[in-house]
């Protein structure tokens, strides 16, 4: 007599697909310290050129902070280009895209649990740069809200995450060209965010477009929250931006659904979706 | 033997080209290629910006833009060849079909690089054109001095080879997380060579790393070689042309002998380990 196997369906499912993908992930790193060790060692050090670039020209240490706080959230747009939004593009490059389209789960959370997994390696490659960077630059912060700081940074992640599940789609339509849309997506994204430079630097149009990616915006918030000291720089207020931000999430996740139901449908009917284009 | 590294090298700069450009439009790829290393700059024309308000007319400036306009090749090179070793194999899986085929491996690299090394000559030439016409860059046409310049390049370039060399002799024995290997040395490097910062803004521990590497040498002879009214490098100031060239010279050979060794032992290593045909996706 074959046992019973317990089977999760609905929100249970849900939830043990999320967790599922989030540990594969987390595990898969652990099992790569030294590549930790590469992600934090060169970025670190490619970050301190741009650091010596403000000594060189006698930028305040507020600045350095930028670089810093800079680098080390650009980690999370990172991680969404690679491993959120390009990630279905990889895994049907090794077999595995038809395999989660097969199985129960749902593929918003299969996308939840790699943003999980993602969100919090990024974390701690975030973290380690700040620290280090911080100690070796002697970077001294002045933070005028602790609950205004948490509230951003999570608001940033929510909509920087969403931005990466909904693009996860469009990836799938991508064929080599995914990872020249990758370069494109990286450095040319720090430069209109001003990652390594006040974002009132840029010209105000710029600035309002390049606030549809919510690293911009969220990067923004924190360095007014703080850099107290450098509150002048910002462009918006951090509460008008943590608006924005919220409603980016919102948007962004609502359009990952239908994308990802879209694929899917498309997925099935043609058989496209799934096939290796190398 | 000539034969087979002139057959090595041609056939992988075609098959490099190939594999960077035959998915698009030469126009969309020609975008796609220049727009990565514009971006760099622009986010370095911005910092100076931040700071000084745009006084894009400070010899600094001219130091810093042209130092990272070449800086460009670097990457290209050294990404093109060890992401070639990285691609190959985990990706299209052809790297044991490469290795049993009649050519030489290391000319084989030097050629993915090649072909990455042509692709970003147009972002380079881009951008030094770009700075000659908004920024003020001081380079004038008749003031170049043409000599030093070719030289230095065209040594230049075998330095790099001989770093991308070295990089792709590591990533072989690296698992596929080492696609961003080239790329994060090449991010180092930018660092220590003073390629946008004298290498006296350096901690003094830090310094000598700089001195040691070629790098720093072809970059400071191609601004002197371009930059003819505008100062270069305050640390290598006492250095002559030629001086600095011999230095450069030494010091491409140590690096080129380093690089072959590196190849030697990391080849034999990763044939001995399986990993020329090795698959690690995780």
């Amino acid at each position: 007599m074959i046992p019973r196997i317990h089977k999760d369906t609905g929100w249970r499912l849900f939830v043990r697909t999320v967790m599922g993908r989030a540990y594969s992930r987390a595990v898969g790193y652990q099992r790569q310290l030294s590549r930790l060790a590469i992600e934090v060692g060169l970025p670190l050090v490619a970050l301190m050129a741009y650091i010596f670039v403000y000594r060189a020209i006698g930028g305040s240490q507020d600045l350095i902070g930028y670089v810093i706080l800079g680098g080390a959230m650009s980690w999370f747009w990172v991680n969404v280009i690679w491993s959120m939004a390009s990630q279905f593009f990889w895994e049907r490059q090794i077999g595995n895209l038809a395999l989660y389209i097969i199985a129960p789960g749902s593929m918003m959370a299969i996308l939840l649990g790699m943003a999980l997994g993602g969100m919090v390696l990024a974390a701690v490659r975030a973290g380690l740069i700040i620290v280090l960077g911080s100690l070796l630059f002697h970077i001294s912060y002045a933070v005028s809200s602790v609950p205004l700081l948490i509230l951003v940074f999570f608001l940033t992640m929510a909509a920087l995450y969403a931005m990466g599940m909904m693009s996860a789609s469009l990836f799938l339509l991508f064929g080599r060209e995914a990872r020249y849309f990758i370069d494109v997506a990286q450095e040319p994204v720090y430069l209109i965010s001003g990652t390594y430079f006040p974002l009132r630097s840029l010209n105000a149009w710029i600035a309002g477009v390049a606030s549809l990616i919510p690293l911009t915006l969220g990067l923004d918030a924190l360095r007014q929250i703080v850099f107290a000291r450098s509150a002048a720089l910002g462009f918006l207020s951090p509460k008008i931006e943590s608006a924005i931000l919220l409603g980016l999430a919102l948007i962004f996740l609502a359009a990952a659904r239908r994308s990802l139901g879209y694929m899917e449908r498309l997925a099935v009917a043609e058989g496209k979706l799934t096939e290796h284009r190398a | 033997m000539l034969r087979t590294y002139w057959s090595s090298l041609r056939t992988a700069t075609w098959l490099g080209w190939q594999v960077e450009a035959n998915w698009t439009k030469p126009i969309l790829f020609a975008l796609y290629t220049v727009a990565r290393p514009l971006a760099l700059t622009g986010i370095l024309v911005m910092l100076y910006a931040t700071v000084t308000r745009g006084d894009f007319s400070s010899p600094m400036f001219a130091y810093m833009y042209v130092g990272n306009a070449f800086y460009t090749y670097v990457g290209a090179i050294m990404t093109g060849m060890s992401f070639a070793v990285i691609d190959d194999r985990e990706r299209y899986h052809t790297l044991r079909s490469v290795y049993v085929a009649p050519v030489d491996i290391r000319w084989y690299m030097a050629g993915r690089g090649t072909a990455r090394f042509l692709t970003d000559s147009a972002a380079v030439v881009i951008m030094l054109l770009i700075g000659i016409a908004f920024l003020h860059l001081p380079v004038h046409f008749t003031t170049i001095h043409w000599p030093l310049l070719l030289a230095t390049f065209a040594i230049g370039l075998a330095a790099l080879a001989m770093l991308g060399l070295m990089v792709s002799s590591l990533a072989l024995l690296l698992p596929d997380s080492a696609w961003s290997f080239g790329e994060g040395v090449a991010a180092a490097l930018y660092l220590f060579s003073g390629a946008i910062f004298p290498i006296q803004v350096l901690p003094r521990v830090l310094r000598p790393v700089g001195f040691a590497i070629p790098l720093t040498y072809w970059l400071e002879l191609l601004r002197r070689s371009l930059l003819v009214s505008a100062p270069g490098s305050p640390t290598l100031t006492t250095l002559g042309n030629l001086k600095l060239l011999g230095i450069f010279v030494v010091l491409t050979a140590v690096l080129s002998a380093a690089a072959l060794g590196t190849f030697r032992w990391c080849d034999r290593a990763a044939r001995e380990r399986g990993m020329i045909d090795r698959i690690t996706n995780h």
